[in-house]
């Protein structure tokens, strides 16, 4: 087995260069090290000017999504021995804007996320002594999976729509928006299904599937948003009944 | 400070990666979507063709004696073989994305993705053996 490993990782130094280059660095090759291991070892011992996010290291936070070998990849959640011999080409997150060497500009990502309502909406709130509101095991099931989106960005980095039509809301704000939808405790909805069936929303989504694919905590983005697009299409065929009142 | 870079201090200079009009050759997930998309263009040929066969039964024996004429030439079954291998792949499609749309809940638990598959496969399968037997009991 050989020692080291060749980190192929995409500089993008405004300042210097107009476009990202390549930077080649030799890393050593270890069976336990995951790829931002190797990131994390460049930036310390090697090239301190070297750019990029992370934090948890265990695939909770999702700081350290990056595209390896052109793939959306959660760099702590994928080790150096599935890429030898390598070498391992590393790129900031696809269809963002890059500010520096790794590190994107994630800012369009939470104005579509804020825009969903991703939280429980009430129509009224209980009153504190009327206790908790409580939820089955099968209430919590509904909508478990969504919750367990960690806003890595690998869907919207797999998603071609959001490369052509960067307006498009996006796979883990639909997602997260079905979380909130799903939950007995919410009441907002028909909120979220009006703000989602505009031009940016969850009609842009052509089912390519990748999102899902890629997802690092199988959230199914894009079941979340076919699951919506049923309850959307579902919502305007009572409209038009000559009996309904909407 | 130089600005001979075009650098604005404390504010980026974003790089954007151009999009490529051959972004789904890149992979083999975006070129099964492409195909798939592809593909319902030989199904509203066949849709085409069948509303003509009806339009021809309805306008007496002759034209569908025209319809049967042009159906069996050399064109018109490399056609129908081709049209059928697209149908036979968008179908199979739609049927492994079918439990993405619908998530069925029995008492409570959500019903595995295999079982809606297969389900819609068996419906394919008992429509096909009625076909089968009205055109075999002929």
């Amino acid at each position: 087995m050989a020692d080291t490993i060749t980190v192929s990782v995409s500089r993008y130094r405004p300042e210097q260069e107009s476009e990202p280059t390549f930077q080649d660095y030799d890393v050593p090759f270890r069976d336990d090290w995951a790829v931002l291991d190797a990131i994390n070892h460049i930036k310390d011992n090697i090239d301190g000017s070297l750019s990029h996010r992370w934090s948890c290291r265990m695939g909770v936070c999702g700081s350290c999504g990056m595209m390896v070998n052109g793939e959306p990849t959660l760099t702590c959640a994928a080790f150096l021995s599935q890429y030898a011999p390598g070498p391992i080409r590393i790129e900031p997150l696809r269809y963002f804007p890059v500010i520096r060497d790794l590190v994107v500009d994630i800012t369009s990502f939470m104005t579509k996320l804020k825009k969903v309502k991703p939280w429980i909406i009430r129509k009224e709130e209980k009153a504190l002594s009327e206790g908790e509101y409580r939820q089955s095991p099968d209430e919590l099931d509904a909508y478990k999976k969504y919750s367990m989106c960690i806003n890595c960005l690998l869907c919207y980095s797999a998603c071609p729509v959001i490369g052509l039509e960067p307006n498009f809301i996006g796979p883990a704000s639909i997602a997260l928006a079905q979380r909130y939808n799903l939950d007995s405790r919410d009441e907002g909805a028909l909120e979220r299904l009006s703000i989602l069936s505009q031009d940016d929303g969850m009609w842009q989504c052509t089912f390519v599937g990748e999102c899902s694919e890629v997802c690092p905590k199988d959230v199914d983005p894009a079941g979340a948003i076919q699951r919506y697009k049923l309850t959307g299409a579902a919502n305007w065929f009572e409209t038009i009944l000559p009996w309904s009142s909407k | 400070m130089t600005t001979e870079s075009g650098y604005t201090l404390y504010h980026p200079k974003w790089y954007r990666h151009p999009v490529s009009v051959w972004w789904w050759l890149s992979s083999w997930g975006y070129m099964k979507f492409v195909l798939r998309e592809l593909t319902s263009v030989p199904v509203a040929i066949f849709s085409l063709l069948t509303l003509w066969q009806v339009r021809s039964l309805a306008n007496g024996s002759e034209a569908y004696a025209r319809f049967e004429t042009w159906m069996s030439s050399p064109l018109a079954v490399v056609l129908n073989v081709l049209i059928f291998v697209a149908v036979l792949f968008h179908t199979q499609t739609w049927f492994l994305a079918a439990p993405k749309a619908m998530e069925v809940r029995l008492s409570g638990k959500r019903v595995p993705d295999i079982l809606i598959i297969v389900s819609n496969y068996i419906g394919w399968g008992v429509v096909s053996a009625v076909v089968a037997w009205f055109w075999l009991g002929r």
